[in-house]
Order: structure tokens, then C-alpha cells, then sequence
């Protein structure tokens, strides 16, 4: 879409004859207008910069104290010890498990939400579309406690049955094998959880973009001799697609983030226990390691510690959203 | 493989709206039939009857019969996609597929098709934009999206896209209604010698290019806004506008009209 800027030429065209140029007589808001209201988007741009980054500037702040005393590397030691004059901390198990439990959830959610999305766009009838939106849209607004208890108490005991069936039949593949967690409380049970949770955002954001599919797109399609599939793949997924994008992203902040539902239903492992690959393990999120000890940040040392791992979160939130906007990027040419 | 075009008393609505009346007309084979009339008579949406376009729009329907040659075309047993593949259409405003390329534009409806050899796609592609006029300004650049061509050549675009799977039958809607002069003189001789090859339908506002363009030439009015559209009177173009049988039609092309 062409950008229209709503600047007039006529400010500055000389008249007939020589006489002297058309001057703006004052008289409207026009330019003023124009002006007042670039400030205030420029503005409140400049407002999320500055927020985001005096947020990074204050964790690094807190944190740099503690990882300068950290015997341990940071980016590659599974210990946890944050106490004493010699503390010990490092986050790769972390990051192993809050990247696969997102991973699992966007997996699922991504396109679930989508072939729903596309659902109640393009397939419902009309009775039925308005209803099935509302009702995700209701989904998205479930408190995520809600989730975690259902998740822990119902749902749990039903997937249990499933998990064992995975770790009997696959568990010759690392991701598979058994680790001895109950209960449903594993990272691949949590990240279905997050899938759950995550889905109404999809698919809402999703709907939102395929109902917004110019008509003479998808009847350039339809005239071709497209059935109703084709012509969505040639006219509505293309179309939605930075949508797509864009609801994966926000979709995945969410898990990634994911705080209170991942603290009641992972379970924590034991100081020392074994790495392994599986994904029937239980574990620890970013999120819910500093919820699970947020009682103890009584030193500064400790707290920093803590922080530097919700940094680390912070930067992996960051680096995926610059992919994405870089994917989106990428098409424009192609997304007049 | 062009194909005649026989509609009997035919009725088409949205929902509870009556939109247009009662058409019968013969559609001739390789020529042009032009479509005239005031705004809102229905020639759109009896033009889209013709390959069952009007489904897509919610509550669009239709009684009556259209016979492509010995084909009902809305007999039970006949699929509204296989009917687009055989006649058609290109829209008022040019709808290139935006995230696509100039080549992928073209090669869509072969695509939908099951086409995939590179070579037969290759060939197929230079000869429908060779047959749209546009294969001298855009062979150089067949990896540059289609969005990013000027109006006329988009609309050209979009006739090479149509014409690529070969139908026997092209509906144009005011197809140059958003061009400047140059542009609806390209696809007017464009469509003069499509002529040749298929059956075509085009829709226009404009008298001149209704005179220039078509062999027949029908006229659709309405008695007053909320009343279905009729068709008046469907004659050679010569007829039509020399010495029509109808006094409204002459109204009409002499801009004497209500
Ligand atoms: N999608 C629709 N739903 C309901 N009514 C419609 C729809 N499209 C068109 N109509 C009505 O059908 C009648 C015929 O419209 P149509 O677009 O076929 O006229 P037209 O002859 O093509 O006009 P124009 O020359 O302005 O393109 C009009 O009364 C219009 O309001
Ligand atoms: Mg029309």
C-alpha cells in the first residue's frame, strides 16, 4: 500500500501570473494538526525505546555484581548455588528447558490456531463463526492459574497414560526416555499445557488478518478455477502471513514468559540429577526457577543472580522477535 | 475451443433481492458481446452468472438455465471450479496476486492445475504474456512481484493469467475502467484479437469502446432503483448503435436518458 502523507502541495504552488504563492491561510487545524499529532506518535515511540532499554540497563545493573563473583560460566554450568562468597550458577539447563517447552507449545499451537483461524473465516457458516470467535477470544482472557491447576489435577492424570506409552514405544530416542516423573508433570506435558494457553492468542490475531483478505484476492483466485483450499494458499495464507508471524511471536512471548501455570505443574529436579535429553523429564523454566525461589532474594548477590538469568530470557525474547520482524521484512516487496 | 453461450430466462438474487430478470441471449462464439447500461442494472452480476462467480457472494442465486454449447452449466453433476476453469474472468479493478511474482502470477491457474514441469510452465508463461501484449516489457523482470507493475500492465497481467489455462470463454468486467487512454487502447486491441480464440463478454461504460471493440451488443436497464435489471434488447453493435429497435436504448447510447 502506497504511504499517503496528507502533506498538500498546495502550500507552496505559485498562482497564475506571477502572482504570489498560495500561503496557508491559518485557518483549520491542518498543519498544526499534522504536527501535534507526529509529535505525539513520535513520542510515545520514543517512550517504548527508552522503556526497554532503561529495563535491559537495570537488570544488566543488578546483575553484573553477582556474575562477576560467579566461579562457575555462566552460559554453560548446570549448577545452582547463589549463596556465599563463592557462588556457583550457570543456565543451560534453564535455557534447555523453557526453549523446549515454548518450542513444543508453538509447535502445537501454531498450526492448530491457524487451521482454526482459517476454521472460522473462510469454512464456518455465519451462525456458527461468530460464536467460535467470541469463545476463543473469551479463552484468551483464562487467568494462567487456571490453566496450571487443570492442567496438574485433570488433565495431568489423563495424559499420564500417554507419556508412558511414548517412553514404551520410543524410548530408545533420547528425547523419549523414561526419567521417573508422575503425574503428568514433564516438560513435554507442560509445553501441551502452554500449547493450550497460547492457542486463543493465535488464533484470534490470525482471524483478525484472514478476515481482512482483500475480496478481489481471493476472487482472482476463485475465477482461476481454484477450490476453496487453493484459494486459500494462494490468496489468504500469503496474505496472512506476517500476521501469522506476528501471532506466533506474541504467542510465544507468552510461553516463554509463561510464569505461575509452569511453577505448579513442572516438576523440579533434585540438586545433581542426571542430565539427559528427555523430554519426559521434569525441570525448570527461567520463569519459574526465579518464581520457585522468589522467597530468597534477600542478598543482592542472590537477587542478581536471578536477574541475570531473567536477562537471558529477556535477550532470547528479543532475538526472536528481530528474526521474525526480519522475515516480514524480507517478503515486502512482495506484500504491496 | 471457443464455445457458444445460451441463457433462457434467467433470475438472479441476493438473498431476498431481486437483481436482475428474466434474461434469455445468445452469446456467438469467437466475438465480442458488450454489456451496457446505467449503474446498478445488474450487468456485473449477470455477468458473474455466467461462471457461477455469484456463489462466492453470500446469498447469490440464480433460476433459470445457461447452456455453454450442450453444457447445463448448473446441472447438479457440474462442479462451480471446473466451470472457471472454462470461462474466465478478468475484473474491473487489476488483483494480480501480490505476494507473487510476475512469472508465478502467470503460471497460478497451471499451477492449480497440476502443471509442474519447469519447461512446459516456461512456455506456457511467455506465450500467455506474449498473447496479453506484455512479454516485451516484463521478460527481463518475470522474478519482480506483479504489484509492482502499472495499472495497464497489471490488468494485462491479469489477462495473461486468465488466458494461461486456456478457457473458452473470457468475462471482462469494465476491464479498463481504471486505465488511462494508452493503456485501454493496449487491451483493446488486445481483446480484438483474442477474438480469434475464445468467446468474450465484456462489460463497459464507455459507448466508444463498446462501438469499437464488440460484434453484438446488449442493453440492460432497470425500471426504477430497487427493481430488478432486464435485459432490453441484444443486436449487432452496428444496430444497436445506428438504429436500435428500442427507444430507451437510443436514450441510453445518445446520452438522452433519465
Ligand atoms: N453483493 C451484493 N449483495 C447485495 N446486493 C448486491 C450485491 N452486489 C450488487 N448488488 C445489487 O444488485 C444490483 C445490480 O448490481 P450490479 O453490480 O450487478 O450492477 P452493475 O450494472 O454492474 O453496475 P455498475 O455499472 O455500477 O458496475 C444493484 O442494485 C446492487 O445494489
Ligand atoms: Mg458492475
Amino acid at each position: 500500500m502506497s504511504s499517503v502523507t496528507g502533506v498538500s502541495l498546495a502550500d507552496e504552488t505559485p498562482g497564475p501570473h506571477g502572482s504570489a504563492p498560495l500561503s496557508g491561510d491559518g485557518a483549520g487545524t491542518g498543519r498544526l494538526g499534522d504536527r501535534l499529532f507526529g509529535g505525539a506518535a513520535k513520542g510515545a515511540g520514543l517512550l517504548v525505546i527508552a522503556l526497554v532499554t532503561l529495563v535491559g540497563v537495570f537488570l544488566l545493573w543488578q546483575a553484573i555484581p553477582a556474575l562477576a563473583r560467579n566461579d562457575a560460566n555462566f552460559l554453560t554450568s548446570r549448577e545452582w548455588s547463589v549463596d556465599g562468597a563463592h557462588p556457583r550458577f550457570g543456565i543451560v539447563e534453564l535455557l534447555w528447558t523453557t526453549v523446549t517447552v515454548s518450542a513444543i507449545a508453538m509447535l502445537i499451537a501454531v498450526p492448530v490456531g491457524v487451521a482454526v483461524a482459517l476454521f472460522i473465516t473462510q469454512y464456518a457458516p455465519a451462525w456458527l463463526s461468530r460464536p467460535a470467535a467470541s469463545l476463543i477470544d473469551l479463552l484468551a482472557a483464562v487467568p494462567s492459574i487456571v490453566y496450571g491447576i487443570w492442567g496438574l489435577r485433570t488433565f495431568g492424570p489423563v495424559f499420564e497414560p500417554v507419556q508412558g506409552f511414548l517412553q514404551h514405544t520410543l524410548g530408545w530416542i533420547p528425547l523419549f526416555t523414561g526419567a521417573g516423573i508422575s503425574g503428568g508433570s514433564t516438560i513435554l506435558f507442560v509445553g501441551i499445557v502452554l500449547a493450550i494457553m497460547v492457542l486463543p492468542i493465535v488464533t484470534a490475531l490470525s482471524r483478525e488478518v484472514f478476515a481482512q483478505t482483500p475480496v478481489t484476492h481471493k476472487e482472482g483466485a476463485l475465477a482461476l478455477g481454484a477450490t476453496r483450499w487453493e484459494m486459500i494458499r494462494t490468496a489468504v495464507l500469503p496474505f496472512g502471513k506476517p500476521g501469522i508471524i506476528s501471532a506466533s511471536m506474541l504467542g510465544l512471548g507468552r510461553a516463554l514468559g509463561e510464569t505461575i501455570a509452569v511453577t505448579i505443574i513442572l516438576s523440579t529436579l533434585p540438586d545433581g540429577a542426571k542430565w539427559t535429553w528427555s523430554l519426559l523429564n521434569g525441570g525448570e523454566t527461567f520463569a519459574s526457577r526465579i518464581a520457585n525461589n522468589a522467597a530468597e532474594f534477600d542478598t543482592p548477590q542472590k537477587a542478581g543472580a536471578f536477574i541475570a538469568a531473567g536477562l537471558v530470557l529477556f535477550v532470547l525474547t528479543f532475538v526472536v522477535n528481530a528474526i521474525a520482524r526480519v522475515v516480514i521484512e524480507r517478503r515486502k516487496a512482495f506484500s504491496e | 475451443m471457443a464455445k457458444r453461450i445460451d441463457v433462457s430466462d434467467l433470475n438472479v438474487y441476493y438473498g431476498g433481492f431481486k437483481a436482475v430478470e428474466g434474461v434469455t441471449m445468445t452469446v456467438e462464439p469467437r466475438s465480442v458481446t458488450a454489456f451496457i447500461g446505467p449503474s446498478g442494472c445488474g450487468k456485473s452480476t449477470f455477468l458473474r452468472t455466467l461462471n457461477r462467480m455469484h456463489e462466492v457472494t453470500p446469498g447469490g442465486r440464480v433460476e433459470g438455465k445457461v447452456m455453454l454449447d450442450d453444457q447445463d452449466l448448473y446441472a447438479s453433476s457440474v462442479d462451480p471450479v471446473a466451470v472457471r476453469r472454462t470461462v474466465g474472468m478478468v475484473f474491473q479493478r487489476p488483483n494480480p496476486f501480490p505476494t507473487m511474482s510476475i512469472y508465478d502470477n502467470v503460471a497460478a491457474g497451471l499451477r492449480l492445475n497440476g502443471v509442474k514441469g519447469r519447461k512446459k510452465l516456461d512456455e506456457v508463461v511467455e506465450k500467455s504474456l506474449q498473447g496479453a501484449n506484455l512479454w516485451k516489457e516484463v521478460k527481463d523482470r518475470l522474478g519482480k512481484p506483479g504489484a509492482g507493475l502499472s495499472g495497464g500492465q497489471q490488468q494485462r497481467l491479469c489477462i495473461a493469467r486468465a488466458i494461461a489455462v486456456e478457457p473458452q470463454v473470457l468475462l471482462m468486467d469494465e476491464p479498463c475502467s481504471a486505465l488511462d487512454p494508452i493503456s485501454t487502447l493496449a487491451i483493446e486491441d488486445l481483446i480484438g484479437e483474442l477474438k480469434s480464440k475464445y468467446t468474450i463478454v465484456i462489460v463497459t461504460h464507455n459507448m466508444q469502446q463498446a462501438a469499437r471493440v464488440s460484434d453484438r451488443t446488449a442493453f440492460f436497464n432497470l425500471a426504477a432503483t430497487g427493481k430488478p435489471g432486464k435485459l432490453v434488447e441484444i443486436d449487432d453493435t452496428q444496430r444497436i448503435f445506428n438504429n436500435p429497435s428500442v427507444k430507451a436504448t437510443e436514450d441510453y447510447i445518445s446520452g438522452r436518458f433519465g
